[in-house]
C-alpha cells in the first residue's frame, strides 16, 4: 500500500493531484483510458474542494495485494458541507450554475463512490477503482 | 473491447488499402454497434490508439502523445455523454408513469351520465393530451333533481389532474348542500385555495336543475357562461354569472341565479374550448353553436353534444387547442 495526500488551495494543486494520480494509475497498471478517467475524476474532486470548500485534501492510495490491484481517491475537507446528498449524485443537479456533471460523472468513471457529508462539517468523498 | 479492437483493426485497414464508400458504411454501422453497446468516446480513441500503433508500427512519439491528449479531452465528452443517456432513461421512465397516471385519471375522474325518466341528458368531454384538464360531476336523483359541475382547470398535465382529484372529492361531501349553487362554489374554493399551489386556478359552472318546480338554479366561478334555449319564444339566453374563478381568493362569495325550464327548453354547459376559435377571429363561435342547436334540436341530448363536437372540430381543420366540454340537459 501506497498513499500521497496533496494540500488543495489553488488550482496549480490539483494539477499537481492530477499528476500524482495519473502515475499511481499508470504504475498499477492502468491502460492510458483508465489512466484518463481516474485523473478526470481527481480533477473534478478537487476542483470542488477549491469552488466549494476552498481549501481541503486528496489522498491517492494505490493497493496492490495478490490477485488485487484498485486505486483508492479520498478527498476530504472541512467546507460548508452538503446539505442534499442524493441529489449531488443525480445528473444535473449545481448550485453554482455549473453543469452538475461533477460528481455523477465521477460515480461512472470509477468503480465505487461513497459520499460522507455533515452541513458546516464538511465532506468526504472515497471513490475507488480496480484494476480488471 | 479486445474482440471489438479487431473488428477495428480489419475495417481501417480495409480502408487504408481501398477508401471506399463501402469501407466508410461498413464503419458507420459499427459506430452504431459501439452506441448500442454502451462503448464510451474514450475507449474508441483508444482503440484507435492501439491499433495504429499495431498497424503502423513506425509511428511516431509525438502521435501516440496526441492521442493520450484525444483521449484526455473524450473523457470530458463521455461523462456529458453518459449523463444524457441516463437522463433519456430517466424520461423513459416518466413518460411510462405518466401513462399510467393518465390511466389512473381516466378510472378516478369517470363521469356517469345519469339516465332519468324526465330529463334527457349528454355529454362529450376530449381531451387534447394525455390527460383532460376538463371534469364533469353529476349528482342526480329521479323525478327530483339533477346537479352538474363542469369545471376546467387552467394548468395542464399532471399538476392540473391531481387539482382535479381534489375538485372530485369535494364535490362528492357536499351531501345537503348541493342545492345552493354559489354555497357549493364557496366550498370548493376554500378547498382549492388551501390545499392548490398558487398558480392553479379552476373555472367552474355548478348547476341545480329542480325538477319538480323546474327551475335551473346556477353559480359561476370564471367559466365560460352557459346557454339557455327557450323552445317557446325559440331564442336563446347567456347564462351569465359573475365570480371569481376558484382557488384565488379564500372567502370569494358567488351569486345565485335562477330560470325557469319549460318543455323542450335546452341547456348547453361548455368549457372554453369548445368557444375558442384559433383559425376564425373574427368568427363567433356562439352564433355557430346556436345556429347547430336549432337547426337540430328535435336530436337527444347525447347526439347534439356528438354533433357540436364534430362540426366544431371540422370547422377548426381537426385540430383542437384545448379540451372539449359539452353538457346538454334537454326538457
Ligand atoms: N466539497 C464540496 N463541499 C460542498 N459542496 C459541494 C462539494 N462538492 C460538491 N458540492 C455541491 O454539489 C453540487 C454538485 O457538484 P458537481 O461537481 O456534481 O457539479 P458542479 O460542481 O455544480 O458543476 P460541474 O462540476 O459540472 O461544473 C455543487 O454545485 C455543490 O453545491
Ligand atoms: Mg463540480
Amino acid at each position: 500500500m501506497f498513499k500521497t495526500s496533496v494540500e488543495i488551495m489553488t488550482e496549480w494543486d490539483i494539477v499537481e493531484a492530477r499528476q500524482i494520480g495519473r502515475q499511481e494509475a499508470k504504475m498499477l497498471g492502468f491502460n492510458t483510458v483508465d489512466q484518463a478517467r481516474i485523473t478526470t475524476a481527481i480533477s473534478e474532486l478537487a476542483r470542488n474542494i477549491y469552488l466549494y470548500a476552498e481549501v481541503g485534501t486528496i489522498e491517492i492510495e494505490r493497493i496492490e495485494t495478490e490477485g488485487e490491484k484498485r486505486i483508492i481517491i479520498t478527498a476530504v475537507d472541512k467546507g460548508p458541507g452538503i446539505q442534499d446528498v442524493r441529489k449531488v449524485m443525480q445528473d444535473g443537479y449545481s448550485t453554482s450554475g455549473g453543469l452538475g456533471a461533477g460528481i455523477p460523472g465521477v460515480n461512472r468513471l470509477m468503480d465505487s463512490m461513497v459520499i460522507q457529508s455533515n452541513v458546516g462539517e464538511g465532506t468526504t468523498i472515497k471513490t475507488e477503482k480496480w484494476l480488471r | 473491447m479486445k474482440q471489438l479492437e479487431t473488428q477495428y483493426k480489419k475495417m481501417l485497414m480495409d480502408y487504408i488499402t481501398y477508401q471506399s464508400e463501402k469501407n466508410l458504411y461498413i464503419a458507420q454501422n459499427f459506430t452504431r454497434q459501439l452506441i448500442q453497446k454502451n462503448v464510451a468516446p474514450e475507449d474508441v480513441v483508444g482503440i484507435h490508439k492501439n491499433v495504429m500503433k499495431e498497424i503502423l508500427p513506425q509511428t511516431s512519439n509525438e502521435e501516440q502523445h496526441a492521442y493520450d491528449f484525444l483521449i484526455e479531452v473524450m473523457v470530458q465528452y463521455g461523462m456529458t455523454h453518459r449523463a444524457h443517456q441516463s437522463l433519456l432513461q430517466k424520461q423513459a421512465e416518466y413518460d411510462m408513469e405518466m401513462k399510467i397516471a393518465a390511466d389512473i385519471q381516466k378510472t378516478l375522474l369517470k363521469t356517469i351520465v345519469p339516465q332519468l325518466a324526465n330529463v334527457d341528458i349528454g355529454m362529450v368531454s376530449i381531451p387534447i393530451r394525455k390527460m383532460n384538464g376538463d371534469y364533469v360531476h353529476f349528482l342526480a336523483e329521479d323525478k327530483k333533481y339533477v346537479c352538474v359541475a363542469v369545471t376546467d382547470v387552467i394548468g395542464k398535465g399532471v399538476p392540473a389532474a391531481l387539482c382535479m382529484s381534489m375538485v372530485k372529492y369535494g364535490l362528492e361531501t357536499l351531501e345537503y348542500t348541493y342545492k345552493e349553487p354559489p354555497y357549493v362554489l364557496e366550498i370548493i374554493n376554500r378547498v382549492i385555495e388551501k390545499s392548490v399551489d398558487d398558480s392553479m386556478f379552476v373555472s367552474m359552472f355548478y348547476g341545480y336543475f329542480d325538477i319538480q318546480k323546474s327551475t335551473f338554479s346556477y353559480a359561476s366561478a370564471g367559466h365560460e357562461p352557459a346557454l339557455h334555449y327557450s323552445a317557446k319564444n325559440n331564442q336563446f339566453s347567456t347564462l351569465e354569472a359573475k365570480g371569481l374563478l376558484l382557488g384565488v381568493l379564500p372567502d370569494t362569495k358567488y351569486a345565485f341565479n335562477e330560470v325557469t325550464i319549460e318543455e323542450n327548453d335546452i341547456i348547453i354547459i361548455m368549457t372554453d374550448g369548445v368557444t375558442e376559435f384559433r383559425f376564425h377571429d373574427d368568427f363567433n363561435a356562439r352564433d355557430l353553436i346556436t345556429t347547430i342547436i336549432e337547426k337540430n334540436k328535435f336530436l337527444s341530448a347525447q347526439q347534439l353534444c356528438t354533433l357540436l363536437y364534430e362540426q366544431i372540430e371540422q370547422m377548426q381543420d381537426f385540430k383542437l387547442s384545448d379540451d372539449f366540454t359539452v353538457v346538454i340537459i334537454k326538457k
